[in-house]
């Protein structure tokens, strides 16, 4: 027993350690969140919380289940594959409150012209005019529903 | 305002449970979404790019990107004949407002479309050194950022520079394959406001994606495949100058 006489300092020093390490512990389980490591090295939960942000975009299916009509003369055109909101703009708004959010007023000057006017770099298949030339100023309606653009094509809207 | 002991020992087993509650954070966001069966890339065929910007704007407006920051871009390259190794590559405000006549009438010219490439083994998750930045199980690159500091060590990380600092949060941010979007079943901004369909979002885990037969019938290439990360943005018919 005399060797050990001291041993009440080592019981201190683990004591101290214990307290310590328990501590640490203790903080460690309050601070991190339930859903670390969850998947992998992060917060699972920010995946759902990401997730939820709501859409700004509605898609063109939600668009298509009211306005059938529009789909119909553009699946005869060459703007078939044109999704609404490619011109329309951003609409999830007015999917959720059809009565009181109305879309925008478009412009062809402006909508036509940023796909269709000649740019060096577009794929040479694709339909390019020079404005000035084409229209003499007249608006692109005139001739093109922008629905089905072929002339003469589509009469409706 | 004054507090007792009584009214503090009273608060603080209120506070506890209330901070319990903020770290089980929210339930999950889509309840018919199942992580494990999806495995999302990208797109893009170069030959149907027409530089209009549209992807840029819808970005924009879906995720709320910070004027002058960019989530995705557009960049026009110009290849004089004969010099692969020098192009010239003009990005006016990120291509949100389309591109200005050619002035060069020679050699080759195109557009790229450019976003985070959703690397399988992506550079920038490895390198966040608080665990703020992560692939998902269904492959897709997020950034957690009430967890992010702001290192910037991701933004340097990523080979593609697809990365920024929001000015205002302090965070680092990036494309997020609008996850708010396909976790619905809807597509992405960027695709669906893509008038030539130049984008497609691509599920690589369903069978029935077209993306399968697309790949198997078309010269399709990654951007750096040097760099072994992984990338899901599939370019078809890119030149070798791009970079």
């Amino acid at each position: 027993m005399n060797r050990f006489k001291d041993a009440e300092h080592l019981l201190r020093v683990v004591l101290v350690f214990a307290t310590g390490a328990i501590a640490f512990l203790l903080v460690r389980a309050a601070l991190v969140p339930q859903s670390f490591g969850q998947y992998g090295h992060y917060r699972g939960n920010a995946i759902a919380a990401i997730a939820a942000k709501p859409i700004v975009f509605a898609g063109h299916q939600t668009c298509e289940a009211c306005h059938s009509d529009i789909r119909d003369v553009k699946r005869q055109g060459k703007h078939a594959g044109v999704n609404c909101e490619a011109c329309h703009g951003a609409l999830a708004k007015h999917t959720e409150d059809p009565g009181t959010i109305q879309p925008p007023k478009l412009d062809t000057a402006v909508l036509c012209v940023r796909c269709h006017e000649v740019n060096g770099a577009k794929p040479k298949s694709f339909p390019q005019v020079v404005t000035k030339e084409h229209s003499a100023g007249l608006p692109c309606e005139t001739c093109h529903q922008p629905h089905s653009p072929l002339i003469g094509a589509g009469t409706k809207p | 305002m004054k507090i007792n002991r009584r009214q503090i020992l009273i608060l603080l087993p209120v506070a506890a449970v209330a901070w319990d509650a903020i770290l089980a954070g929210m339930p999950e966001a889509s309840p018919n979404y199942t992580l494990t069966e999806h495995w999302w890339g990208m797109l893009v065929d170069i030959s149907k790019c027409i530089g209009c910007g549209n992807c840029v704007r819808a970005c924009a407006a879906e995720n709320d990107v910070p004027e002058g920051y960019f989530r995705t871009w557009v960049e026009r390259y110009h290849v004089a004949d004969y010099d692969l190794a020098n192009p010239v590559v003009d990005s006016p405000d990120g291509g949100k407002n389309g591109f200005p006549p050619m002035l060069e009438s020679d050699g080759k010219n195109f557009f790229i479309p450019k976003m985070c490439n959703h690397c399988a083994d992506s550079p920038c998750t490895q390198v966040c050194p608080v665990g703020a930045t992560f692939i998902t199980p269904d492959g897709v690159v997020l950034v957690d950022k009430d967890y992010c500091i702001g290192c910037r060590y991701c933004i340097q990380a990523c080979p593609y520079g697809c990365r920024f600092l929001n000015p205002e949060m302090h965070t680092a941010e990036k494309c997020t394959l609008c996850y708010h979007r396909i976790t619905k079943g809807l597509t992405t901004a960027c695709c669906e406001a893509c008038p030539t369909g130049a984008r497609q979002l691509a599920d690589l885990k369903n069978p029935k994606d077209p993306i399968h037969a697309f790949l198997r019938t078309h010269d399709v290439q990654v951007l750096k495949p040097y760099m072994a990360t992984g990338a899901k943005l599939f370019y078809n018919d890119l030149d070798g100058s791009v970079r």
